[in-house]
């Protein structure tokens, strides 16, 4: 196809324009976390005098980080993995069968995704104390409570994909399965699920960065023993003095699994939406 | 499916008389499966996102504030008094929610619009196929995948008055003397606008990129044909063939950068600017604050029902056009 010259031009600039942007701060987080401590405390330099890898050891003793990881990987871990199963389930009903409220189901849930996170923040926060003062079972402050909040976050999301998945693989497969006499289930397991492995995969990764990155509820259902990392390195970062090339290497070393996962998945993600918003 | 159909199955394996007795339930049991595949999530939507929602609205009604916050069902019924000292504009609190408001509003339309055109720039310029192009693609993915407090902390750095990249790049460039604060007063507004776009705008692309796949090639070739330039090959081709992509991508911008919490929230420490008071962060402020749960509420309400009739409006009135053209 034929470029003119001017379009040629305009894209070496924007792109060039864009690139700066992207890889300037990503720059600025991984030589900062390879400086010294004098390097960040004082005027910025573009290249490190030194380098050294001491932030990503001191990091882990300045602060509680390996607290703070292990909860955000149980929780998100956790979230995910019942997320998942229970999108699996839904999607397959709404995939697969005509029944009252499929439609309703559907709405209801999208809709969720429009509500202000802080409207039911204040009144779960309330549920959460009380089931715990009348059970004794403490969902405030615990793993747990972040665990069940965070897999209905992801939820809307993962049904409505795994819906356009679902609806992708043929009925002839399910009526085969059928004949030879498998149940539903049975079906769902053996035939569904493994056709449709990367759109699952895909959702996993999803309902795992939801959850990673989640700072709202963490900030007010979190104690010292649950906070999670995006309240974790949030303090680090606020503190009087700041170590920043500690708080640089604590974040590059957060990101780098989502950041990995994210890429692999970005070409079932785009599939996903552009089902949704073509339709 | 007809009651014999799997009683007649089931012949193979029963007979006689419970026959038809399995076969009603084996009915029965395909009745109740969706209800039963659904149940788990019906269950945790409830409890997490309907039931708050619920409980939410009726803490509104009520004087909730920390003498209450132990036993919250026993807090008197205030009537419609937390919706008052929400709107009073003769009020203080009323003053402040208005401005915060408005600065929500500010900042929505200026990153979106930014975001918004970013995307579809890059979108643009990667269209077409050049030596680069998927290593570009990817790189510019990263800020959307970064976990957002972890971005966030990154531009926190970097916009510090005196260790910060920002300042030193301006002084370098000669455009200031280096010593601006970033993150106080009105500069914290731009501040906020930057560091939302530069996370939001990836997902502006993404969406773009996969909505300009589904288009045809071949129209393009014949415009081209047909003599058509770039910039008209845009205008009359590509902008209307994305109108459908558009329609949700801007709503869900909308929608996440009105609701936005994480950048104010991790980007400044116990004091937010009132410039960069963005309303989720001043509602949050505002109920964990002074714990009046009650009054948190009511101005939640607020905003999902500001929320809905935006987002109703919107569908209507895009939807009527997107059929007009049609």
């Amino acid at each position: 196809m034929r470029e003119s010259r001017s379009f040629k031009v305009v894209r070496a600039v924007g792109l060039t324009f864009l690139t700066l942007f992207t890889i300037v701060p990503l720059y600025v987080m991984v030589t900062s976390a390879l400086k010294p401590l004098g390097d960040v405390q004082n005027e910025f330099h573009w290249i490190p005098t030194t380098v050294t890898f001491r932030p990503f050891i001191d990091m882990w003793s300045t602060i509680p980080l390996a607290t703070y990881f292990t909860n955000s990987v149980v929780v998100s871990v956790c979230a995910t993995v019942l997320s998942v199963a229970i999108a699996i389930f839904a999607s397959y009903a709404i995939s697969r069968y005509r029944f009252p409220g499929r439609q309703a189901f559907r709405m209801t849930v999208l809709s969720t995704q429009m509500f202000p996170g802080i409207l039911f923040l204040l009144p779960l926060y309330l549920i959460y104390v009380n089931i715990g003062q009348l059970t004794g079972f403490a969902l405030n402050g615990s793993r747990t409570g972040l665990v069940i909040t965070y897999l209905t976050f992801s939820l809307p999301f993962s049904i409505w994909m795994l819906v356009g998945y679902f609806e992708t693989i043929p009925q002839g497969l399910d009526e085969a399965a059928k004949v030879d006499g498998a149940g539903p289930l049975r079906t769902l397991l053996s035939i569904i699920v493994p056709a449709a492995k990367p759109g699952i995969v895909a959702v996993g990764i999803y309902s795992f960065m939801t959850a990673w990155g989640e700072t709202l509820f963490a900030s007010v259902m979190t104690n010292d023993s649950s906070k999670t990392l995006a309240i974790g390195l949030r303090e680090y970062s606020t503190q009087i003095s700041v170590y920043w090339n500690q708080v640089m290497a604590a974040s590059l070393v957060v990101s780098i699994p989502v950041v990995v996962g994210f890429l692999l998945l970005q070409r079932f993600l785009v599939q996903g939406l552009t089902a949704g918003a073509v339709k | 499916m007809t009651a014999t159909e799997p009683a007649v199955r089931d012949g193979r394996r029963a007979s006689g008389s419970d026959t038809k007795d399995r076969g009603n339930r084996r009915v029965a049991r395909s009745r109740a499966l969706p209800y039963l595949l659904l149940a788990p999530a019906i269950l945790f939507e409830l409890l997490v996102h309907v039931i708050p929602m619920l409980t939410g609205i009726g803490i509104s009604f009520l004087k909730l504030n920390q003498f209450y916050l132990r036993h919250w069902l026993d807090a008197p019924f205030a009537g419609l008094d937390n919706y008052r000292y929400a709107v009073d504009f003769h009020g203080s609190i009323g003053v402040s929610l208005l401005k915060s408001f408005g600065v929500t509003i500010a900042f929505t339309i200026v990153v979106v619009a930014l975001s918004w055109f970013l995307g579809m720039f890059g979108a643009t310029l990667l269209q077409r196929s050049f030596r680069g192009r998927a290593v570009l693609r990817t790189l510019f993915l990263v800020p959307y995948a970064l976990p957002v407090y972890a971005a966030v902390i990154i531009w926190k750095f970097m916009l510090s008055r005196d260790n910060g990249m920002v300042n030193h790049l301006l002084a370098q460039l000669h455009l200031s003397d280096g010593n601006t604060f970033w993150l106080l007063g009105n500069n914290a507004f731009v501040s906020i606008v930057v560091v939302a776009v530069w996370r939001l705008w990836p997902f502006a692309l993404l969406t773009l990129m996969a909505g300009m796949q589904s288009l045809p090639g071949d129209i393009y070739e014949a415009a081209a044909v047909d003599g058509a330039g770039m910039w008209q090959q845009f205008r009359k081709l590509t902008m209307p063939m994305l109108r459908g992509v558009n329609q949700v991508l801007i709503l869900v911008l909308f929608l996440w950068t009105f609701n936005d919490f994480n950048v104010p929230y991790t980007l400044f420490s116990e004091s937010v600017p009132p410039s960069a008071d963005l309303i989720s962060i001043h509602v949050y402020q505002s109920s964990f604050l002074t714990w009046n749960f009650g009054l948190g509420s009511a101005m939640s309400v607020l905003l999902l029902l500001f929320l809905m009739v935006v987002t109703g409006l919107y569908l209507l009135v895009t939807s009527r056009r997107r059929g007009r053209r049609a």
